[in-house]
């Protein structure tokens, strides 16, 4: 029997706080009881009933900007976008055979087979955000799974093994079993009595042992249960032969010497957890699927020089690339995507806090190199399929395809993908630089092959894209404090967006968050006004 | 991986214990680290790089600077939208002011006090001030102190013009 009057069921339950609470109601319940606690997402913007006539100008077409003209065109909006770029998407990109890099002071073109490609910007994307996620579902962008980490890929420091790259697989089990054994030894030696009841120590001693996979001695030493899980000298097989021979775990101040705990806090992080997901076909068909809905409302080719307003509405001042013809577009109000580094040098009519707030907003570098192999090498000689290699040099890591794997024929693997010194370095060279730096440090992890098999490579260095000049905003707690809400603040009638104005920067589920609170707060002002 | 992008360390802000001295490998590793536990806040990154720059002004030139000034310092881009030149800039000729920029940041440009040590803050600004410049008075370590203590605001950079 059921009572009509209780909700019976989780989701009973929340499609009941949502009718009577509304979103915000519903989000927060949610979160209480564990759900979407990831993304601020809950669902596409009901923005409906736009003034008759009213317009909005959008400035750039990346994703932030597309998405604002498409839920604003949809709410009733008139609007129109100008782009700086011949091409939308902005940093949602992806470069294959034929395509050109044009950076400040080089010029490449990409020479990668049919159907090989590199994601040069955004490349995954994690399973909570799901604001890309919606959008993908709507447009019908077709998702596969990114795969993420890799047991089997290697760790390369040169401080670490006499610079010999390990299996992430080792290190860690090894690192387990090293740091079991201590705690072990610290728990019987009473060191730790001040800190856990009797009972809880002997359960902590019972889990060490367990976990950390240590002898009766509470030991982390060579032994089958060992080598179950960090592999074996000789693996298992059938027959007269058959018995697996563990191998020697690495001594500890081996493993200390790798960090490996860099790379387990780099996976524990949520927005590296698996799943991961990665548009099929390359990450620009997010891009394209938002310019097959919006991409006649697009103006290309147009470099704005001003943005003024008074309180009538906003007006762009702005010069064709193609022609220098010069043009003024005029609407009630305007959604700014143009990333801080640009936006910090267009003369703009906002308030003195907001214009500081776009003035203190650095932005970091990256770079992305794509090697294409004659053959997947690492997937039939190392037994690599996808996940990454990761290096303390320049490149940062090797990162293998997700996708295609097994198949013959060439291949691009993600050569290098440093922020920081690393980016920078790599930033300042030319391009033929950069692939023969890849090169050589990349065949680390494949010194037989790496770069015999070498065809053809492509890089772009954000900080050299004229449109950008750097790769994503560089918030700190210090900057957040003093600046966030100065530069997301609707300013009269101009209101900024992109993932330099979210808490989700350099992913694009910060753009798109971005992009629903701008235009949600645009329509409830338009709406009033 | 980098402190610049992933850290919430700003400005003048370093490690304690790592202010005013050479960076080892290793500390340059562990402020790496630790300026990655931001949960939630984290950004996409490769996960690993930290590799040693150089101590010697040109090198630190070549290695971090160019990637945005250029090889030739004369900056990039179109109005609007560039990099400023290092070379021939009238702003350099103020000693404290490229100091204030790199400890802090302006515009787009980030910070480099946790990227780089002060000595190589010192080195390259010497370098740029006096080979693609003029100016003869050097900037010290010393200076890069006094800054930091005296924590004077950030000058309006020439950025983009």
């Amino acid at each position: 029997m059921t009572n009509p009057i209780l909700p019976q069921t989780r989701r009973d339950l929340l499609a009941m706080i949502g009718k009577v609470g509304g979103g915000a109601a519903l989000y927060q319940a949610m979160t209480v009881m564990g759900h979407a606690a990831e993304s601020q997402f809950t669902g596409p913007p009901q923005l409906s009933g736009a003034k008759p006539g009213a317009t909005v100008l959008v400035l750039g077409a990346g994703l932030a900007g597309m998405l604002s003209a498409y839920e604003l065109a949809k709410a009733g909006y008139k609007v129109q976008i100008l782009e700086v770029q011949t091409r939308a998407g902005g940093r949602n990109m992806t470069l294959r055979g034929g395509d050109t890099v044009s950076e400040l002071g080089s010029v490449q073109k990409v020479g990668f087979s049919p159907g090989n490609y590199l994601n040069p910007g955004p490349w995954r994307i994690p399973y909570h955000h799901r604001t890309v996620l919606h959008y993908c579902k709507q447009f019908g962008v077709e998702l596969e799974p990114f795969l993420q980490s890799n047991h089997n890929a290697f760790v390369h420091r040169k401080a670490a093994f006499d610079g010999k790259p390990q299996r992430f697989r080792d290190l860690t089990i090894d690192w387990k079993g090293h740091v079991s054994e201590l705690l072990g030894k610290a728990l019987n030696a009473g060191a730790l009595d001040a800190a856990v009841t009797k009972e809880d120590r002997d359960v902590l001693l019972e889990a060490l042992r367990s976990w950390g996979v240590l002898d009766k001695n509470m030991a982390y030493t060579r032994s089958d249960k060992v080598g179950e899980q960090r592999g074996w000298g000789r693996p298992p097989g059938g027959g007269v032969n058959g018995a697996p021979i563990p191998n020697d775990p690495f001594t500890l101040s081996d493993t200390l010497d790798s960090r490996i705990w860099d790379q387990l806090g780099f996976f524990a992080e949520h927005v590296m957890q698996t799943s991961m997901f990665q548009p099929k076909g390359g990450m620009d068909h997010i891009g394209k699927a938002f310019q097959a809905r919006v991409g006649k409302l697009i103006r290309y080719g147009t470099r704005v020089s001003k943005i003024a307003q008074d309180e009538r509405g906003v007006t762009a001042s702005w010069t064709d690339a193609k022609t220098g013809a010069a043009g003024e577009t005029r609407a009630d109000w305007m959604v700014c995507t143009i990333p801080a580094t640009i936006l910090g040098q267009i003369d703009l009519q906002v308030s003195d806090a907001k214009k500081a707030a776009i003035k203190a907003l650095p932005y970091g570098n990256s770079v992305k190199i794509g090697l294409e192999m004659k053959r997947r090498f690492w997937e039939t000689e190392d037994a690599i399929y996808g996940g990454s290699s990761f290096t303390d040099a320049a490149i940062g890591l090797v990162s293998y395809p997700s996708h295609g794997c097994f198949s013959d024929g060439p291949a691009v693997l993600l050569g290098a993908y440093p922020f920081g010194v690393g980016s920078y370095m790599l930033a300042g060279m030319k391009p033929e630089k950069r692939i023969a730096a890849a090169l050589e440090q990349g065949s680390v992890f494949h010194p037989a092959h790496y770069k015999s098999e070498f065809l053809t490579g492509a890089s772009l260095a954000w900080s050299r894209m004229p449109w950008i000049l750097g790769c994503c905003a560089t918030w700190t707690e210090e900057s957040r404090a003093a600046h966030y809400q100065d530069l997301v603040a609707m300013d009269g009638r101009i209101v900024l967006a992109g993932e330099h104005c979210s808490y989700y920067g350099c992913w694009q589920e910060g753009a798109l968050l971005s992009a629903l609170d701008a235009i949600t707060r645009l329509h409830q002002r338009a709406s009033a006004a | 991986m980098c402190v610049l992008t992933d850290g919430s360390r700003s400005g003048d802000t370093t490690l304690p214990g790592l202010r005013g001295t050479a960076l080892s490998a290793a500390s340059l590793a562990l402020a790496v680290s630790l300026a990655l536990g931001s949960p939630g806040f984290a950004q996409d990154r490769g996960g690993g790089s930290s590799v040693a720059v150089a101590d010697e002004g040109r090198e630190i030139y070549e290695q971090i600077c160019q990637s945005c000034h250029m090889s030739d310092a004369k900056g990039g881009g179109v109005p609007g939208a560039m990099f400023p030149a290092l070379a021939g800039n009238p702003r350099l000729a103020d000693h404290d002011y490229a100091s204030i920029i790199l400890l802090k940041g302006r515009g787009g440009m980030p910070w480099f006090s946790g990227m780089l040590t002060r000595p190589q803050i010192a080195a390259v600004i010497n370098y740029v001030r006096g080979h693609f410049n003029a100016y003869p008075d050097p900037v010290t370590v010393a200076d890069l102190d006094r800054i930091t203590t005296a924590n004077p605001p950030v000058p309006d950079c020439n950025c983009g013009h």
